[in-house]
Formats: structure tokens, sequence, C-alpha cells
């Protein structure tokens, strides 16, 4: 294999090079690889992300296959009003999602900056459901393992075989692991809000807006999995 | 222009000032919050290395208890129970010795180590594409390990690397096993990092001119590896958070007691742990390829296949976990389908180990430590992989399953294989990450030690395996002691002959002579640089217009007598 | 087919003699294999080493018909294996009409093999340094069936000189079918690990004569454990209720749990049970011992959908008897039933 010094390429990995706006890292040779980078990067990790939760998927199915019945059960104890609720937030969340990259596309980075701050308010709302039905299920004992309590499962014991306290389990391993999905997001979409009123992107350097824009809709589809299986059992 | 040094080789005289990048900057923070791959790669070496270190000594001890049939070096000399509190000392110690060299050291290795200084240099690239999630993949391997230590110091964690439930759900309360998972889970996070990006690396930084075809095997062999890490990684992770939720809430997903089934977890454990033999195997794979192929001076026979062979590898590799769990209680008939697929595995690398052997053919093959290296490479995997087909084909697999049959092939493969080819890619790249030369008679000495120990270690134990010694037993029949003695002072000469080869190393550090940019002629990018590169890496950026086993002793005219 | 077995491995076996003969088989493919890889290593090692340093070197690349070939021999080789292997494999499970079952029960440390029907059950307790080694008995030349499961966590029977192996479960049944060719005394080992004393959990298995075991069974064979069972012990029916797997499906305690059959506590203190046809049936001893033997007869009301196995031929006279005492004094006045006979409740 052969070397040969390319004259045209820009000669040094200096910095302050013309070539390089301030965006762009000393790495890479051009914007375009910067941006490709980034985006083939985001969605192997949107990728792993969805493995992460297909495995519980397979769990929930598993649980669900074996006791069929008590799984129906015990979904009635979930709140089916909240959930949908909190479905319509989501997915309202991830249309001024969309927005908000659309117009950091074209430039608009006022409107954008707006947009952000709607998508952060329904997450917060989403936040805020999801603790309401949270305390609920701890006041009524409906919890995971030992936790769950006696009184309400009609008699029947914690630790009994094949019981709610499984559902449960899985209810708020998937529920809790979709929740702190969220609270990322926010916390994301908040750094990309500060960002914006910095006037750090442009119509030429957006890629950061549209790859936390990707992981909100993950986290939305997420929980349009989540939801159907969860609270609509038939 | 594939005749004489390449350009760049030596450092360009307008930019001779340039500094290499141990000198480029200094102070312990230059370290410490380094953006540059080269110096995170050596981090993670100086890491692996004592972990390798620290879950080595720990084997040689249990060794040296395997040296009778009764517990007695482990046991306290008298009281009540003392048999018992030796066996107990026994499974924390082989437990920390599995989940050590294989979360710690040997999943990182390769990849992370070597991987990291080397993939930019022979991209031809100034580093990886996200250098900032590097080094957080660092330390987030900082902290996996150090939870793992920590689970460790608290006691009690006798599971086996394997966690199996429900063992690991219902014994000794839940804190160990909550902590070593939590370190296992940290460790996998770690590894998915790496992957990413050494993923979008491959896919986006390539140097002009450098297509796939003429990527050297190296880097097939990494992104392959990446790619089994970025799939099968998540994977791993949510079996063990299950396992962490199942140990803190007594859910019963695993446990039978509470209506959950404890085979479940095994599915989910092998699911990513199969994946994983071949995340260590590979980069191995890719390093022998770089070695036969540069100190025989031959073009790497077989290229294509070679490199799309790792590649059905990663593929496959997901489809056979089940032949781990041939006598689990799983049904027959996935056993069949696990049991064929696992063959199917075989193949690919079959033909990789053909392709390295045909490349010696009509080389000039040269007897240095690297290539030594390669030599018992091809030796001790051939040995580690034929043994899996024993383990593959079901009937057999009844009788060695969980004994010391298992034991072996699996040191074969990854002691055998992927230890030793990174020894010797640590003895090939020495130069260009060191920029000094280790004295070769010390290395051809060190690599024969190793060679006979390990064989005398790991040979006997097929003897015992086949004879029905079981594994994770901390006393045995004493019919078995002598095979056994045989292992362990196997195991004391490896030791003496790994010991060796650090030290040799290590004073060629300080004292050894100083490295040309290419000491073995490789005609790959990394040795286009100096030795040690500058701190980017190339003076310029790189163009290239051939494939990276075009060497200048090949003869064109020399007819090949097979076509 | 007798095997062509390894000098080094004991075949006492049907299953080891068909072991040997595919152990062999894979032996000598992975044997010319290595072989052939190293001898051509060796050779070209030493025929292209370098000479000088300058040496030429041939600038093949490839060989279509060479490569066709490498990986054409061995996918033929292995799928011999495989399909060799799975024949063998499915034969474990097969079991004929005259297998002696055995019921092998594992637990933290120790095993205990049952003899279903012939009042007989060998175990060992533990030692004061953990370890607990049982013995058993078995005739030659008839083939024995394993019933598997383990009280706690996984364990593993593995009879090395029969080549045979399973893993042993909490929840569910597994097991193989072999027979023992060889008289003499054969080892086997725990090898699933299971905590502490895994590496004790051993035992031997006694071959013997059919004539031998006959006098086992009369209980005058001298030099092996008799293994007879007290059936006035008082844990003797607890330990049949787990054993034949009720507490299972039972609960026995006073909260009168349902885990998938009716609760027992009480039963017979209730005097009358009604029926799924709205009859309704009166408690005695005749009605459990049609329920343990033909469950199915009477359905009691509630149970609709759930089964209970017919355990008629399964269970010797003198263990029905004991059950059905057993179950009469559950919640009987005097006789507040221990938590001790293996029930899930807590
Ligand atoms: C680096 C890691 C590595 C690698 C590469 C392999 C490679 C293989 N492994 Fe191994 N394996 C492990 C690591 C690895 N393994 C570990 C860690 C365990 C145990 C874990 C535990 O329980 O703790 C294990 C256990 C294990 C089992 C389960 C055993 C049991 O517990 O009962 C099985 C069963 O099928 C198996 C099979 C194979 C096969 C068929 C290959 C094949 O890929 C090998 C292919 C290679 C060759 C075939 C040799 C080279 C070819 C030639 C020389 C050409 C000639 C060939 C022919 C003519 C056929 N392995
Ligand atoms: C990468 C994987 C790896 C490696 C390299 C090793 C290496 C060794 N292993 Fe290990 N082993 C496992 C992975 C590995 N093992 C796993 C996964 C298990 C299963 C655990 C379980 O059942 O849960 C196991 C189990 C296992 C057992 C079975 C225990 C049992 O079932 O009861 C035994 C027994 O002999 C053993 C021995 C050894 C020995 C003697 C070495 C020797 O090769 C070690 C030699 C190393 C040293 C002595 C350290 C010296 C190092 C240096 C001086 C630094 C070198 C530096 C340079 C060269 C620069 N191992
Ligand atoms: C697989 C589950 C299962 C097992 C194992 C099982 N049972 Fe049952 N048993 C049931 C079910 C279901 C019923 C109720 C349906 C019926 O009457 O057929 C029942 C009914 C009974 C009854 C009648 C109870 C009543 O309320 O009238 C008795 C007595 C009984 N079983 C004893 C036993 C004994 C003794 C054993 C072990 C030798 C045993 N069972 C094993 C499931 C089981
Ligand atoms: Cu029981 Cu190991
Ligand atoms: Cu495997």
């Amino acid at each position: 294999m052969s070397t040969a010094v390319d004259a045209g390429q820009h000669a040094e990995a200096g910095h302050g090079h013309d070539a390089h706006p301030a965006y762009l890292q000393h790495h890479f040779d051009n914007p375009q690889q910067q941006e490709g980078a980034a985006k083939l990067g985001m969605w192997l990790f949107l990728g792993t992300e969805l493995l992460m939760f297909s495995g519980l998927f397979l769990a929930y199915f598993y649980m669900r296959s074996q006791y069929p019945e008590m799984v129906h059960e015990y979904h009635e104890y979930l709140n089916k009003w909240m959930g949908a609720l909190n479905t319509l937030f989501l997915i309202t969340s991830s249309l001024t999602m969309a927005l908000a990259v659309r117009s950091a596309q074209v430039g608009k980075a006022k409107l954008s900056g707006r947009l952000l701050l709607v998508t952060i308010a329904f997450g917060l709302a989403f936040m805020v459901v999801k603790y309401l039905e949270y305390s609920a299920k701890f006041e009524h004992g409906l919890l995971p393992g030992d936790a769950f309590a006696e009184h309400v499962a009609g008699g029947v014991q914690a630790g009994w075989y094949g019981g709610p306290q499984l559902f449960f389990g899985i209810y708020f391993i998937m529920t809790g692991l979709h929740g702190v999905h969220v609270l990322i997001g926010i916390g994301l979409l908040v750094w990309i809000y500060v960002k914006t009123q910095r006037g750090a992107f442009s119509g030429n350097y957006y890629t950061p807006v549209e790859n936390v824009g990707l992981y909100w809709h993950l986290v939305d589809l997420i929980w349009i999995f989540l939801f159907p299986l969860l609270y609509l059992v038939k | 222009m594939a005749t004489t040094t390449v350009e760049g080789a030596a450092p360009a005289h307008e930019h001779a000032e340039e500094l290499d990048f141990y000198k480029a900057s200094r102070g312990i923070k230059s370290w410490l919050l380094t953006l540059d791959h080269k110096r995170i790669g050596l981090m993670y070496l100086a890491g692996v290395l004592l972990a390798f270190f620290a879950a080595g000594v720990i084997a040689i001890i249990f060794r040296a208890e395997l040296m009778t049939p009764q517990i007695d070096l482990l046991a306290p000399a008298v009281g009540e129970g003392s048999a018992t509190i030796g066996r107990e000392l026994y499974n924390k110690l082989f437990t920390l010795h599995g989940a050590m060299m294989v979360f710690v050291f040997i999943i990182p290795a390769i990849p992370a180590a070597l991987g990291n200084f080397l993939l930019p240099l022979m991209l031809g690239a100034k580093d990886v594409a996200f250098p900032r999630l590097n080094l957080l993949s660092f330390y987030v391997w900082l902290t996996g390990t150090l939870i793992l230590i920590l689970a460790i110091l608290a006691g009690q964690l006798d599971t086996g690397w394997t966690f199996y439930t429900p063992y690991s759900t219902s014994t000794h309360g839940a804190a160990p096993v909550v902590l070593a998972v939590t370190g296992a889970f940290v460790l996998g996070f770690s590894s998915i990092l790496t992957g990413l990006n050494f993923v979008v690396t491959v896919h986006k930084m390539r140097a002009p001119g450098l297509t796939w075809n003429r990527m050297p095997l190296m880097i097939w062999a990494l992104y392959s590896t990446a790619v089994i890490q970025v799939l099968a990684t998540p994977v791993l992770a949510i079996t063990l958070l299950l396992l962490l939720f199942e140990n803190a809430f007594n859910v019963g997903i695993f446990n039978p007691a509470m209506g959950g089934d404890p085979v479940l977890f095994q599915h989910f454990f092998w699911f990513y742990s199969h994946p994983a033999v071949y995340i260590m195997i590979l980069p191995g794979f890719g390093i022998i390829s770089e070695i036969i192929a540069i100190h025989s001076r031959k073009h790497i026979f077989g290229y294509k296949a070679i490199a799309l062979s790792s590649v059905s590898i990663a593929v496959i590799s997901f489809l056979v976990w089940g032949h781990h769990m041939f006598v689990s209680g799983q049904s027959e008939f996935a056993s069949a389908l696990f049991s064929f697929l696992t063959f199917a595995v075989a193949v690919p690398t079959a033909i990789k180990v053909f392709s390295w052997v045909a490349t010696l053919y009509k080389g000039s093959i040269s007897f240095n430590t690297p290539m030594l290296y390669g030599l018992i490479f091809i030796f001790t995997f051939s040995i580690g992989g034929l043994t899996g087909l024993h383990l593959g084909t079901l009937s057999t697999d009844v009788h060695f399953h969980d004994s010391y049959f298992v034991v072996a092939h699996f040191h074969y493969v990854m002691m055998g294989g992927t230890v030793i080819a990174f020894i010797g890619g640590l003895h090939h790249w020495f130069p260009k990450m060191f920029g000094k030369m280790y004295n070769e008679n010390h290395g051809r000495i060190g690599a024969l030690l190793v060679f006979l120990g390990f064989n005398l270690t790991f040979f006997s134990q097929f003897v015992l395996g086949a004879q029905g010694m079981p594994r994770r037993y901390a006393e045995y029949d004493p019919e078995f002691q002598g095979w056994h003695v045989a292992s362990s002072i196997g195991s004391f000469i490896l030791a003496a002959g790994l010991l060796w080869t650090l030290i040799y190393l290590l004073m060629a550090l300080k004292n050894g002579k100083k490295a040309t940019a290419n000491p073995w002629g490789g005609a790959s990018l990394e040795w286009a640089t100096s030795s040690p590169p500058i701190a980017h890496n190339f003076h310029d950026t790189p163009h290239v217009d051939s494939d990276p086993y075009n060497f200048p002793e090949i003869d064109h005219t020399m007819k090949t007598g097979h076509h | 087919m007798t095997g062509l077995n390894h000098p080094l491995l004991a075949a006492a076996s049907d299953t080891a003699d068909r072991f040997g003969s595919l152990f062999t088989f894979i032996n000598v493919i992975s044997v010319a294999a290595f072989t052939m890889v190293i001898a051509v290593t060796v050779y070209f090692s030493v025929k292209y080493r370098r000479r000088s340093e300058g040496q030429r070197t041939s600038p093949v690349k490839h060989n279509f018909k060479l490569e066709f070939l490498w990986s054409a021999v061995p996918t033929v080789l292995m799928i011999v294996m495989f399909a060799w292997g799975f024949n063998d494999f499915a034969a474990l499970s097969q079991t004929p009409a005259d297998a002696l079952p055995l019921r092998v029960i594992a637990k933290q440390w120790n095993w205990t093999v049952g003899y279903p029907g012939l009042d007989r059950e060998c175990t060992a307790e533990m030692s004061a340094d953990g370890g607990a080694e049982t013995e058993f008995v078995v005739p030659v030349n008839r083939p024995f069936t394993v019933k598997l499961s383990s009280e706690d966590v996984l364990h593993s029977f593995w009879i090395p000189d029969f080549k045979v192996k399973k893993d042993a479960l909490p929840n569910r049944y597994t097991g193989y079918t072999v027979t023992p060719t060889e008289i003499g005394d054969h080892r086997f080992y725990c090898a699933e690990y299971c905590g502490a004393n895994h590496s004790r959990m051993a035992g031997t298995i006694h071959v013997v004569s059919q004539e031998d075991w006959k006098l086992w069974l009369d209980g005058k064979l001298e030099g092996v454990p008799n293994c007879k069972v007290d059936p006035t012990a008082p844990d003797y029916a607890p330990k049949l209720f787990v054993k034949y797997g009720c507490a299972g499906c039972h609960s026995v305690t006073e909260d009168r749990a349902i885990v998938i059959g009716p609760p027992l506590y009480g039963l017979v203190a209730k005097g009358s049970e009604t029926m799924e046809d709205g009859s309704s049936v009166t408690v005695d001893d005749n009605y459990l011992r049609e329920s343990i033997e033909y469950a199915e007869k009477q359905r009691v009301a509630g149970f609709a959908g759930k089964n209970m196995p017919a355990f008629r031929g399964r269970i010797s006279e003198v263990e029905l008897d004991a059950l059905v005492n057993y179950i009469k004094g559950l919640g009987a006045v005097d006789q507040a039933p221990t938590n001790e006979d293996g029930t899930k409740s807590e």
C-alpha cells in the first residue's frame, strides 16, 4: 500500500484553518464527514436502545404466556385513562419536536427554541402523570416482588406462585426504565434549548438538534408499544 | 508504488520539529483528560494488563490448591467446618478469576487497548469518530472494574462468572451479587461505547482511497467485533438489570418458587455471552492475519474469504447460544437446532485457519517473536476449536458439559487463542506504540515457556474432563490427582513465562533500541507514520492506492503453480 | 453395537458404548485435521524460512478450487457429526416399558434416590465436613429411568462411566434413561455449580447382577446399603408428599392457600366435599385413596380444567396408606402440621 502526499487537502491538522468552521472538530476533514458520523452514531445508539427494550419485551411476553389469566386480571389495576393521556402527551411532543428540528434546519432559531420549550413541557407533564400513577400504586401496595402488599391481592399472599407481583415487577421495570429515558430526554432537550438560545445552531449546523429529536422519537415509540401491552391487554 | 518505503515514514523534513504523542503534551492531566485515541489505548492497555495479572495470580493460587484432592491450602488448619470455609474460598476465587478475565480483561483487551491505538492509524485518520465518547468509555470501564472489585471486597461473591439463577438470587443476601452485576452492567456500557465508536469510525473515517477491499484484516476483525458488541451487549445489559431487580425486590421472574423460570436466565445470559466469545476471538483473528502476512512478507491468502468469514461468524454467532444448555432441560428440538448452527460457525473459522497456513506458502518467513506467537496461535487455537466440535455434538456434550473438558476447551480458545494473539500483537506493534525494540532472544524464550506451560496446563484438563472430573470442584476423587498435578505444574511454567515476558518488555521500554518507523516492512498505514506516531498521527492525510498486503518482496513474475 | 471405546475412558453403559464410537470418530477427524494443519505449517516454516532480507515471495492470493475444497470437506464431516450426535442424543429420552424408575432429588448438598413403588430410598446425611456420599443399587443390563428434580438451586446428575448427565431443576422434571452394562461401582457427581459444598455432592452407584438385585430387594445383599424406608417414621409421609410432587399442587397449612389443587388442611374435618357436578361426597379413607389413585374420577367443585395425575400403579400400597393417614391428620384437632413438610406457602 502506498501513500502520497495530497497537496490539495489541507496539509496540517492545525487549528483555526479556514476550512474549519468553529463547530467542526479537528479530527474531521469536513462538516459532511462530521455530520455523517454523528448521525450513524446516533442510529446505532438507538439500535442498542431498541435491543435493550426488546429484551424486556421478551421477558414480558414470556410472563404473559405463562400466566395469561393473572396478567389479564391485574392489568385492570392500571389506570387506562392516565396511560392514554400520557400517550397523547408523548405523541404531541413528538410532533412539536419534529417541528423544532424543522425550524432549526431552516435557520429559525427562535421558533425552534419555543417549540423545544413546548416539547419539554409535554415531557414534564408525562412525568407528572407518571408520578401520580406510581404514587397510587405505592399507596395500594401494587408493587414488585416482596413489596407486593397482601391486602390488595384478595387474600392471596405475596410470593404466591405466578402471582401479580410478577406483573407489577415487569410493569415497574419497563415503565421505570422508560421513565428514566424520558428524564434523560428532558435533560437533553434543555441542553439543546440553551444552546439554541446562545445561537449555536444555524441552517448549516443543526446535527445535535436532529439527534436529540431522534432520541425523543425513540422514547415516544417505545411508549407506544408499552401502552397497549401493559394497559390494554386483551 | 508498492516498491520501497512509504513516504511520510520518516518524519518529513519540514515537520521534523513535530513531537511524538508522548511529548506533545505533558503532565498527568494531559493523560487523564486526553482525547487522543493512542493515549486512551495505552491507558486501557495498562488497565487490562493489571486485570490479567490479578486474575492470573488468582488462577495460580487455586491451581496450587488443586495439587491435592483435599482442600488444604485454602482452608483454615483446624476448626469447625474448616473444609467448608476452604471450599467457599475456592468458589470465590474461581468466580473472581472468571469474571475478571472475561468482563474486565479479555473483552476490552484487544479492541479497547490495541484497537484503540491502531484503528485510526490503520485507517489513516486523525482519531476515532467520537474522541470524547472514547475517553468516557475508558472511565466507564474503570468504574465498572472498581464496582466489581468492591463486590469482591464485600465478600461472598461465589456464583461463577455465569451468575446462574436461582443460586445467584437466593444465597448470601443480595449485596455482593447486586454489586457484581452492576459492575458487569457498567462494563457492558463501556463495551457498547467502544463498539459504536469503532463502527462509525470505520464507516466514516477511512483515508481517501481506502476502500472496503483495501482495509487491513485487522480492521475487518475490529469492525465485525464492534458490530457484535453493539448488537449483543444491550441484551446483557437488560439481563443484568432484570437480575438486579430480581435480587433487590425478589420479583420472581427467574425464581421457580414464585412462578418464574431459572432457565430463562440462561437463555438471556448466553444470548449475550456466546456472541461475546466471538467478541473475544475475532480481534485475535485480525492480529494473526496481520502477523502471518507481514512476517512472511506474503500477500494474505484468501483476503475476501477471511474478511467475509468474520462477518458471517458475527451474524451466525447470535443463533447458537443454546449449545451451552444441551443438558439444561431445554427442548430437544431446540438443542438440535443449536447444535446444527454451532457447526455452521465452525466452517468459516476453519476457512481462516487454512488461509493462514496457505499464506506461509512460498513466503519469506521470519521467526521473530510476533511470528512465533502467530504460529503458536495456529497450534493452540486449532486444538481449542476442534474440541469445540466435541462440545457442539449433542450426545458427546452430554458427557463433557460442566467438566474440565469444557474448561480446557475455553482456555485453549481464550488463553491459547485470544491471549496468545494479544501478546503476539503487543510484540508486533510494540515498536510502533513505544518507539523501542525489545530483545528478540528474550522474546523467543518467553514464547517457548508460554507455549510449553500452556499446553501442559490445559491439555491435562482435556483428559481430566473426559475421565469424569467436574468443573468448579474444590475437592476431587484421588484418581484424578496425577493430571491435576501436571496441570498445576504447567500453570507455574506458564506464569513464569508470562512474568518473564512482562519483565523484558518493561526493560525494553527503558533501555530498548530505538525503533524505526517500519521495522517489519509492513505495508498498512500504521507503518507509514513515525514510531511512536505524532499527536495527529499523520503529517498529511495519506492516500491509499493499493491493498495492505502488497509487499515489495512479492515477486509478480514468480509462477504460483496453483492455477 | 459395541463401541470403539477409548482406552482412557470407562464405558459401562449402552450410552457409553455409543459415546465411544462417536467420540472416536470426532477424534480421528480432529487429529487428522490438526496433524495436517501443523504438518503443513511446519513444512512451510522450514522450507520458506527467511534466508536473506530481500527474499522474493510468491504472488499467490487465492485459489478457488482449494478454497472450495477446504470449505466443503469440513462441512460434510460436520454434518455427519451433527446427525450422529443427534441420533444418540434422542436415544437418551426413549424409555422402554421395563425400565426401572428412579426418583432422584437433589438439594444442597446431597442426593436422594427413591425407588417408586419399592419402599426404598437411598440417601446420605451430610457429614461434619459438609460431604455426603449417597450410595444406591441398580441391576445390570436393565434400563433405569431417572426422574430428576431439585429442592433448591440447580444441580446436575452426572454418571461419567455411563456418559449421561442432566440438570436438576427446581420447577420441573427432567431425566434420562440408560442401561448399565458392567457390574461394579461407578461414581456420580453433581455437575452444576450449587454453592459451598458442590464438590462434595457425589456418590456411588452399585451395579449388581440380576441375582444380587433380587437379594437386595429382599434386604439380604451384603456390602451395600439396603435403603429400606421405615413407614413408621414420623417424617415418612411428609417426605412422600414432597417426593411425589403433591406439595407442588396442594398446600397443607392452616391458611388453606390454593396453589393448583384444593388445600388439604382440614379436609377430613370438613367431613364432605362438593363435586363439580353438584353432588356431595363424604371424605373418608376410600375417598382419599380414590382421589390419589384416580384423581379424575370425581372432580372437586371449583377445579374445572385443573388436572391431577393419576397415581395408580406409581405408588406402593404402603405409601398410599401413609399418605392417606397423613392427609387425615392435617387439621385434625390435636395435630397442627409443621411447615417442614414441603409447603410452598410462607
Ligand atoms: C474465544 C472464545 C471461544 C471460541 C472462539 C469458541 C469456539 C467454539 N466453541 Fe466454545 N466456549 C467458550 C469460548 C469459545 N468457544 C467458552 C468461554 C465456553 C464455556 C463458558 C462456560 O461455560 O463457562 C465455551 C463452551 C462451548 C460449548 C458449551 C459446552 C458446554 O458447556 O457443554 C460449546 C458447545 O457447542 C462450544 C463450541 C464451540 C465451537 C464449535 C467453536 C467453534 O467456533 C470453533 C471453530 C474452530 C475450529 C473447528 C478449529 C479450526 C479449524 C481447523 C483446524 C480446520 C479443520 C476442521 C475440520 C476438518 C472440522 N463452546
Ligand atoms: C480470558 C480468559 C481466561 C484466561 C486467560 C484464563 C487463564 C487461566 N485460567 Fe481460567 N477461567 C476463565 C477464563 C480465563 N482463564 C473462566 C471464564 C473460567 C470459568 C470460571 C467459572 O467457572 O465461573 C476459568 C476457570 C478456570 C479453571 C477452572 C476452575 C474450576 O472449574 O474449578 C482453572 C483451573 O485450572 C483455570 C486456570 C487458569 C490458569 C492456570 C490460567 C493461566 O493461563 C493464567 C496465567 C496468567 C498469569 C499467571 C498472570 C501473569 C501475567 C503477567 C505476569 C502479566 C503479563 C504481561 C504481559 C505478557 C505483558 N481457570
Ligand atoms: C399437577 C397437580 C397435582 C398433583 C401433583 C397432585 N394433585 Fe391432588 N389434586 C389436584 C387437583 C387439580 C385436584 C382437584 C381436581 C380433582 O379432584 O380431580 C386434586 C385433588 C386432590 C384430592 C381431593 C381433594 C378434595 O378437596 O377433595 C386429594 C386428597 C389429593 N388431590 C391428594 C393428592 C396427593 C396425595 C398427591 C400426591 C401423591 C397429589 N394430590 C398430587 C392437583 C394435583
Ligand atoms: Cu449440587 Cu452442584
Ligand atoms: Cu458458545
